[in-house]
């Protein structure tokens, strides 16, 4: 145990864990999936998992990193699910391939995804020069601009109010993709955050002024997050096609932007991790109640979300509570464990471990 | 570039130059026919009541506003009109009146984003992590370290900044400063707030770095005995104009400046 302890303390491996977590949860319900141990609804659940930590993570790098509210999000992911789904449904007729086609799947996730970001990048050029409101409100009406027009171009085109149809892939390994997605937009955010690019955003994010005084092209980097962020938008909307028989615009309104920019908040302005925890947290809740709650019941779900939201924002912020807090808290739950683990065993060239980790604190 | 400007009438080497700076924000003129010649390796000191229009010079130094109308030159490079981060680029770095650090990054990372301009890196190399990213990183590591043991602030640097107190706040300003490799140093009060103590250090910084450095500094600055202990040439300002200027012994005694500062 204090070899296992010993190991996740080594610098390399508390840099990487997250890579690690997420590479072994997709190992492990590939394997379980190819094996057909894992039932579709919990294939479902991942792929919805996936999708949201795609959102959550690429959010926080505007919302957390850079410190602009964007609430447009769902518009940049809608772009990428009508565009991503139309590619991806005539090539499939033009090439005369089955929906499951890898290669018409990368290929709609790229312009899927570039596409997304071209949008960021034109709302982006204008709207960065508002600040915190009214960038707030540029990007929301972009949101429902976008769903609006897709929703009344011609049918023949994106489907209309039927919705756009779009091909579907196999159950058994979307969500193994969508995982290594996550995994691929987890290195560029996080490569792009720990690096002098990274601190640049971060002090734009800061103190503007004092970041143009020391140099920063603050509107470059601005644009370049906002468009990146959005490339990822649109490629988790071409996921969501994917996992969608028909995709229907009204589902990319205003509120799922707010879902995810709780997501972004609930996880922790400026951590990575937090965002993904709280995606994967909230869209398991979700779903589940989504599958308990039928009939009349289905009413109570938003009741409940709303509940455990705000239970949680209570506990994060109480005073009345900030001693449990000390207690019970992450840290020292683990430190704890840790230290329980080391009087057992009396190991003597372990000891120093535990004490570095009780000063940390 | 025009050498009449780049050289002073005695003969020194010009460093920083404007030429009737004035800008008006609305009906009131704050800055209003303002002439600064700054000299290489000079510390220029620049003082006036509250609300004389200091801050506004320093702003239009660094493009924060721009100018009504006059011009700025940087050693006999007209800036006038460019954007923060290009005047920046060009050789001015400032510290601000209310401590403007950058709160969530470490003391270090701090100094490191100073450092940005002048190690060079693309987003392309950061994101895919190619080799010139490990080694522009351990640059940036090691420059910054040395800017803080100059400043005696390697033993906080794991600090975030916000951590730190006040006087090496101030302090690691002027540092963040001279990461970014200035030609003229702008302080903008860097005496305010402190005690007696932190100021005299504080005088032994600013001498330092003109030593060490060989730089230019212009300065804002409520403290007399600052001031008058370590400035050589003054202008001071009152209601956007200036009162007088000159050798800072001579100005202080100026009954002018006398009036502006204690009244009748």
């Amino acid at each position: 145990m204090n070899r296992i302890a010993a190991f996740f303390k080594k610098p390399f491996i508390r840099r990487y864990a997250n890579y690690l977590v997420i590479g072994a949860a997709a190992l492990i319900f590939g394997l379980l999936s190819v094996t057909g141990a894992l039932s579709m609804s919990n294939q479902f659940l991942l792929e919805q998992i996936s999708i949201a930590v795609l959102l959550a993570v690429s959010l926080s790098m505007v919302v957390g990193f850079l410190g602009e509210l964007s609430l447009g999000h769902a518009g940049f992911m809608c772009v990428g699910a009508y565009l991503g789904g139309k590619i991806a449904s005539l090539l499939v007729s033009a090439m005369g391939v089955g929906e499951s086609n890898f290669l018409v799947l990368i290929l709609s996730l790229l312009i899927g995804g570039a596409v997304a970001a071209l949008f960021g990048f034109i709302i982006g050029l204008p709207a960065l020069r508002l600040r915190g409101d009214y960038l707030a409100i540029v990007t929301l009406a972009f949101g429902e601009i976008v769903r609006s027009v897709l929703m009344n171009l011609p049918s023949e085109l994106f489907g209309g109010t039927l919705g756009l149809k779009t091909p579907r892939f196999t159950r058994q390994y979307l969500f193994i993709i969508a995982l290594v997605l996550v995994l691929a937009c987890l290195a560029v955010t996080q490569n792009l955050i720990r690096s002098k690019h990274g601190r640049a955003i971060i002090s734009i994010k800061d103190n503007e002024i004092a970041a143009r005084a020391m140099g920063i092209d603050v509107t470059k980097y601005k644009l370049f997050v906002f468009t990146i962020s959005s490339f990822f938008a649109g490629v988790a909307g071409v996921l969501y096609s994917y996992t969608q028989s028909t995709v229907q615009s009204a589902t990319f309104d205003y509120n799922y932007s707010i879902e995810i920019l709780v997501m972004v908040v609930l996880g922790g302005m400026g951590s990575i991790n937090g965002s993904m925890i709280a995606a994967a947290l909230i869209t398991f809740l979700n779903v589940k109640l989504q599958s308990v709650l039928k009939g009349d019941m289905a009413v109570l779900k938003d009741v409940i979300y709303a509940l455990i939201l705000i239970l949680i924002v209570i506990y994060k912020n109480a005073p009345g509570l900030s001693a449990f807090r000390e207690k019970y808290n992450f840290k020292t739950l683990t430190a704890k464990l840790f230290k329980k683990k080391e009087t057992v065993s009396k190991n003597g060239d372990t000891v120093p471990v535990v004490q570095e980790e009780a000063k940390d604190e | 570039m025009n050498d009449t400007q780049f050289v002073a009438s005695d003969g020194r080497e010009s460093v920083l130059r404007t030429e009737h700076l004035r800008i008006q924000f609305g009906g009131l003129r704050a800055v209003d026919d303002v002439n600064l010649e700054i000299k290489k390796g000079e510390l220029y000191g620049l003082i006036g009541p509250n609300g004389a229009g200091k801050t506004t010079v320093f702003n239009l130094l660094t493009g924060v506003y721009k100018p009504t109308s006059g011009k700025i030159f940087l050693c006999g490079k007209d800036i006038t009109g460019k954007a923060p981060a290009e005047i920046n680029r060009l050789g001015i770095a400032r510290t601000f009146q209310n401590i403007r650090l950058f709160n969530n990054l470490t003391v270090i990372e701090n100094v490191m984003v100073g450092l940005s301009n002048s190690i060079s890196c693309n987003i392309a190399q950061s994101i895919f992590r190619l080799p010139r990213h490990k080694k522009s990183e351990k640059e940036f590591y090691e420059r910054a370290l040395e800017l803080l043991k100059v400043f005696q602030l390697d033993e906080y640097k794991d600090y975030l900044a916000a951590n730190l107190p006040y006087g090496k706040q101030r302090k690691l300003e002027i540092a963040r400063a001279m990461a970014t490799n200035p030609t003229l140093l702008l302080l903008d009060e860097p005496a305010a707030g402190m005690n007696p103590n932190e100021t005299q250090e504080l005088m032994d910084d600013i001498t330092f770095v003109r030593k060490n450095f060989g730089m230019t500094i212009l300065l804002i600055e409520h403290d007399m005995r600052l001031v008058s202990g370590i400035c050589e040439n003054l202008t001071v300002l009152n209601f956007g104009t200036e009162l007088a200027k000159g050798e800072t012994a001579k100005v202080l005694s100026d009954p002018a400046v006398v009036k502006a500062y204690l009244g009748e």
